[in-house]
């Protein structure tokens, strides 16, 4: 039946036969959506007498917000921090790849690089929606050049840079723009940091810690300053020390201001992470947990030997080595494997495990008015899963973008 | 006046479900003839319309030639306030089944003008064809929808102040905050529901068990407004054991050993019937 033409002559649809994941729980209701956003069914029924144009019948599947990756380096052969001539190709290639793994949207992740290569990719790359082309960009993630030297991890050093003056000077210096910066890791134990941390947080750019030796007092005042994420937690900081637990312990600190949550990425990919590890941080803080894939480049191949930039590697399973040597070199989880290893490593619920990767990144990112969840005028970005978390299909703003073949 | 007498509120709240289905299944609706139905809100009847969502489910009703009309509504609660009738009404039932929206009438009581709005209720019953089966529930001072102790039996859709007992007993539902629970609602009157082809009221629960011997053993009285039906033509009791506490023996046992006749209204239609 056609819906209210006084509202909106849009179609309305209805997906019948799921369970959402709402207000933290999985229920059985019905999703209706309408110009891409999620609508709510007792105002269409008792406002404007209107009803569904066209029904989804999703077989007894799970509804979740679609999936945001903050930190994703690359995948299939591209790095995004290969400053090609085109580098918005590669990352609308691996946008559209990654709709498979339930991710909507994501924040595309540069190492550390000189400033000639920020200033030719991020103009490159504006944020915009996700559709039918890939998962939408939420903005770059600047992962360095204003990190550690002890913990640059695989950020070439040469290229590492420190705050020589107060406010923004520096890191304008270094990215030449931050329009389409949605995130900045940085060490907060640099030299005059604090005013970056400051500036940047004023400006809506998020601010995480890593690649840093931060002890944990240098931590909470950087999170006074606006911090609000932790890179990759246990990964490139120094270790757990009871006695300066260091930037882990802003999980259990008491410094962080009232109303604040700080967030913190996990690779759950059973490898970068110890289990065990991964249960830790998960018990001491469950609200703050962001699941990153970091993949990178050889995420999404085949196993065997691939040539990458100067590089040859070889994946066997989830492991990504040098070719012929035992040696990591980077994440190659997708999104839904990390989700699936987190709920079975942590015995958390389902919910729990969905909302680490939607609703908790869409909150650190502050865009949970639009994204992450599934309430009323929210986006409606879905992914819709059997019960062992296996994406089948996925929708942006509503437009079924993949689906599982049969 | 039948009174049915079940073990329990579930058995009790199956046996009101099976019943509408059949009055509306034996009315045999259609785009020229619908049923119209009178729907009471609160606990008592939830049971009930979850065994009606379930009879949809199954295929064996549909609503979609049903007419609604909701015995009350809060005045100036917002209507997507949790607790608002037209909310229950939504989340209990509507969304559940094919009803559509335009079929279903509840009162608004935010409408700028509350008397005017109860009358045009009103003429939308009549407009309808008047109800066909008005189903109620009773609170435990025998009050039917809003019409507090004291209203007048003949009364019509209008504003109603509500008992401090009432208002106290709804606190629970506005976080115990007697100062959040509307004072005025918008009720059906005895008198609108008294014209309906047939009334159904159902009562379960010890606490109910006074209101029930008001209801059918004393006389018409209009400080137990819900004593109206007895002058009723048409009018089913449908209650559990512990409702019928306050009642005589002789009353009891006299209509549970009709059950066997009454339960002949509540067999699945035959399928001949169905088809033809």
């Amino acid at each position: 039946m056609p819906s209210n033409k006084s509202v909106s002559d849009a179609p309305i649809t209805q997906f019948v036969n799921c369970r959402i994941l709402k207000d933290h729980k999985l229920q059985r209701e019905d999703l209706w959506v309408r110009e891409g956003k999620i609508l709510d069914p007792e105002k269409l029924f008792f406002d404007e007498q209107g009803y569904a144009d066209e029904c989804v019948d999703c077989e007894g599947s799970i509804i979740a917000p679609g999936f945001i990756d903050v930190q994703i380096n690359g995948g299939y052969g591209i790095d995004f921090s290969q400053a090609s001539e085109d580098v918005s190709s590669g990352v609308s290639f691996v946008a559209q790849k990654i709709l498979e793994h339930g991710v909507t949207s994501f924040c595309p992740t540069l190492v550390t690089s000189p400033p000639a290569v920020y200033h030719k990719v991020l103009p490159q790359v504006k944020v915009h929606n996700g559709g039918k082309h890939g998962a939408g960009v939420l903005g770059f993630h600047l992962e360095g050049p204003f990190i550690s030297t002890e913990k640059k991890g695989a950020h070439p050093e040469k290229f590492l840079r420190t705050f020589q003056n107060d406010g923004l000077q520096d890191v304008m210096e270094a990215y030449g723009s931050l329009d389409n910066v949605a995130m900045v890791t940085l060490a907060p134990e640099l030299a005059r940091s604090r005013s970056v941390v400051r500036e940047l947080s004023q400006m809506g750019v998020t601010v995480s810690l890593g690649h840093s030796v931060a002890n944990l007092s240098q931590a909470e005042e950087a999170v006074q300053h606006g911090a609000s994420f932790i890179t990759h937690l246990f990964n490139a900081m120094l270790p757990f020390h009871h006695r300066d637990p260091g930037i882990v312990g802003l999980l259990t600190s008491d410094q962080v201001p009232a109303g604040r949550t700080v967030y913190y990425g996990m690779i759950a990919d059973g490898i970068h992470t110890n289990p065990a590890a991964l249960r830790i941080a998960h018990r001491a803080h469950p609200s703050g947990l962001v699941l990153v894939t970091d993949a990178i480049t050889a995420m999404g191949l085949p196993p065997g030997r691939h040539t990458l930039g100067q590089q040859v590697i070889e994946i066997q399973g989830l492991h990504a080595y040098v070719a012929g040597t035992k040696t990591l070199c980077g994440s190659i989880a997708t999104m839904d494997m990390c989700i699936r290893h987190f709920k079975q490593a942590s015995g958390c619920s389902v919910e729990e495990a969905l909302e680490a990767a939607s609703l908790h990144p869409a909150q650190l990112l502050g865009i949970s008015n639009r994204k992450g969840n599934l309430d009323y005028g929210s986006d409606a970005d879905l992914v819709l899963l059997d019960d062992a978390l296996n994406v089948k299909a996925t929708y942006i703003l509503g437009e079924e973008v993949w689906r599982k073949g049969p | 006046m039948k009174l049915i007498i079940l073990n329990d509120y579930d058995q009790a709240s199956e046996w009101a479900a099976k019943y509408i289905r059949n009055k509306i299944l034996q009315f045999r609706p259609g785009p020229d003839k619908y049923f119209t139905l009178g729907l009471p809100t609160g606990s008592t009847p939830l049971g009930c319309y979850k065994k009606l969502i379930e009879y949809y489910k199954n295929g064996e009703i549909s609503f979609q030639y049903v007419k609604t009309f909701n015995m009350d509504e809060y005045v100036g609660l917002p209507r997507d306030h949790p607790e608002s009738y037209h909310s229950f009404m939504w989340n209990n039932l509507f969304k559940h089944i094919d009803i559509r929206a335009e079929n279903t009438h509840i009162l608004d009581g935010n409408a700028a003008d509350l008397q005017v709005e109860c009358d045009a209720f009103e003429e939308k019953i009549t407009a309808a064809g008047g109800i066909e089966l008005f189903v109620g529930g009773i609170g435990p001072d025998g009050h039917i929808a809003f019409n507090e102790p004291g209203s007048s039996l003949s009364s019509r859709t209008r504003v109603k102040t509500l008992a401090q007992d009432t208002i106290i007993a709804n606190a629970r539902f506005f976080e115990g905050n007697l100062s959040k629970v509307p004072t005025m609602a918008l009720t059906v009157g005895v008198g609108t529901v008294m014209d309906a082809k047939e009334v159904m009221i159902l009562i379960t629960g010890a606490h109910k068990a006074f209101a029930l011997y008001k209801a059918i053993e004393d006389g018409v009285n209009h400080m137990w407004t819900v004593s109206a039906f007895q002058q009723h033509p048409q009018t089913v009791f449908v209650c559990d054991e512990d409702a019928t506490l306050e009642l005589r023996v002789k009353t009891v046992k006299y209509f549970k050993g009709m059950m066997h006749v009454h339960n002949k209204l509540v067999e699945p239609p035959s399928s001949g019937q169905k088809k033809n």
